[in-house]
């Protein structure tokens, strides 16, 4: 999902003098170009790849196993995004991409990767294929930004396809969590129960559950909030200096 | 006089300055002393609605009291029915009890005699947000302490014995720093003094840390976890000592601003450490 953050920076508290972060200096800009692209082009790998599966196979069924490995290599390298914001290298909270990536991260190793018996849902290439498209538009969006030279193109896709990719992307991330629910119980996949040394107790499946409920909350907040960036941004036909 | 045109603002939810930009005037603050001509431009800002400190305090300590002993009690609805109203087979549990209404009890009676507060308020959501924190981690905590298939501490009786030393001490060293802090006040006064050791040894201390008070905090926390040996009051632990940390850094930076003679070898929360 894209972070959109604004004036979330450090310089806020005021108990520091006059020190502005004017943006990541040179090495951190050609680092971070570097990083946006390579991200770019593994999504398009990505991208290439459940094409060419779908093509070679003639059905939706399980494309998830075409585009395993790159999927897990880097939906888990955009952990370091997390590192970014919080070295100050990109503007943004940490705690929101942290929680953001998390997400991610969770969906594709702790429930995608962990159950196998879900990965042949069709459920798995309806939230692959809304992250796919997603990532390729706010990394190239990213790189652009980062070079001074955004094409409109890619500002107003980065804040259109959201419209439909968020929910269908949620919608196969929430059918993913449900339909993995009755092996997680019949399992006890990283549950732990009484009695034990440490006086601890984990029920995943539940977990899993509460999980699926913060959606409700989360969803919406999430999704107006792009929705009223994209008033902002897209809403003059004059140009914006680089919004995040 | 603010309040009587405008009945909303009561004032303790009144911020005024003289610059919008600047930090609030203080209650204490006269007209006569304040840098203004003839004439004179204040700033309000409504800081939202208010609840006094000690109402905070009172509620989120009375929480953790009365839940655990629901625990404790083993109150229906809570575990299977044939335990109810059952009392654990294990001492540790009945002193892990009482060691903890103690610390609570200890909290309550210091909020309402002890601590001299700076400020009468704050804002009220707050309430919501700290109760449910102590309220939750309360109940998280003393369901496994409680349960009927609690496992007691791995070394038994030495390991415990060492967790009541270590809490034991921690709580007297806790109430010494803030019968110390209460003293550098006059009641009644919001003055801000430099806190230094006095004859009670469990202040000497302040030679090595600004915040004693979260220092012993922790220890006290860490004698609990080692008592009962239970992950989720070790996680409690964790998470009160990064909160107190981030308070302790506030303190202590605020010290160093403060006073020109601040003691350079002290550390706001671990000696040398942190």
């Amino acid at each position: 999902m894209s972070a959109a953050a604004q004036g979330t920076s450090k310089a806020a508290h005021g108990d520091v003098g006059p020190k502005k972060k004017k943006g990541p200096g040179a090495l951190a800009t050609a680092y971070l170009v570097i990083y946006n692209v390579v991200m770019t082009a593994g999504w398009l790998v990505i991208a290439v790849g459940l094409v060419r599966a779908y093509l070679a196979r003639g059905s939706y069924h399980g494309l998830y196993y075409s585009i395993e490995k790159p999927l897990k290599f880097f939906q888990t390298g955009a952990l370091l995004e997390i590192l970014h914001c919080a070295v100050g290298i990109v503007p943004s909270s940490v705690v929101l991409t942290g929680f953001q990536v998390m997400s991610r991260v969770f969906l594709t190793w702790a429930v995608t990767h962990s159950i196998r018996e879900v990965q042949s849902e069709d459920s798995v290439l309806l939230f692959v294929t809304a992250w796919t498209v997603t990532e390729i538009i706010r990394y190239s969006f990213y790189t652009f930004s980062l070079l001074n030279h955004l094409p409109y193109l890619i500002k107003w896709a980065r804040y259109t396809f959201f419209i439909v990719l968020y929910p269908m992307g949620v919608s196969g991330e929430l059918l993913t969590i449900y339909a993995a629910l009755p092996y997680v119980q019949k399992t006890g996949l990283y549950s732990v129960t009484l009695p034990n040394k440490y006086n601890f107790s984990f029920d995943y499946y539940s977990f899993l559950i509460l999980v699926m409920i913060s959606y409700i909350p989360l969803f919406p907040q999430l999704y107006f909030h792009m929705i009223r960036q994209r008033k902002k941004v897209l809403g003059h036909t004059e140009d914006y200096s680089k919004v995040e | 006089m603010f309040h009587k045109s405008h009945p909303q603002w009561y004032p303790a939810r009144q911020s005024i300055r003289l610059d919008p930009k600047g930090k609030s005037l203080k209650d204490e603050d006269v007209l006569q002393h304040l840098p203004v001509g003839t004439t004179a431009t204040f700033y309000f800002r409504d800081l939202g609605a208010q609840i006094s400190w000690v109402t905070v305090f009172l509620t989120e300590y009375t929480g953790p009291l009365v839940i655990y002993l629901l625990f404790y009690f083993r109150v229906p609805f809570i575990y299977a029915p044939k335990y109810d109203f059952t009392t654990s087979k294990h001492w540790v549990v009945h002193l892990a009890c009482m060691c903890h209404s103690f610390h609570y009890v200890k909290r309550l009676l210091e909020t309402l005699f002890v601590h001299r507060f700076s400020h009468g308020t704050m804002p009220l959501r707050n309430i919501f947000k700290n109760c449910t924190y102590y309220w939750g981690f309360a109940a998280w905590m003393a369901y496994y302490i409680n349960h009927p298939l609690y496992t007691p501490p791995t070394y038994g009786e030495q390991q415990i014995r060492l967790a009541l030393i270590i809490f034991l001490f921690c709580q007297i060293g806790n109430f010494s720093i803030h019968i110390a802090l209460r003293n550098l006040r006059p009641p009644g006064s919001k003055t801000r003094k430099i806190p230094y050791p006095t004859k009670n040894p469990f202040t000497w201390i302040f030679l090595l840390v600004s915040c004693p008070n979260y220092t012993y905090e922790l220890g006290s926390w860490l004698g609990f976890t080692l008592m009962t040996q239970c992950l989720p009051v070790a996680f409690f632990t964790l998470v009160g000592f990064m909160q107190m940390t981030v308070w302790a850094k506030g303190k202590h930076r605020s010290y160093l601003k403060e006073f020109r003679d601040y003691p350079p070898l002290r550390s706001p929360i671990l000696p040398f450490i942190l």
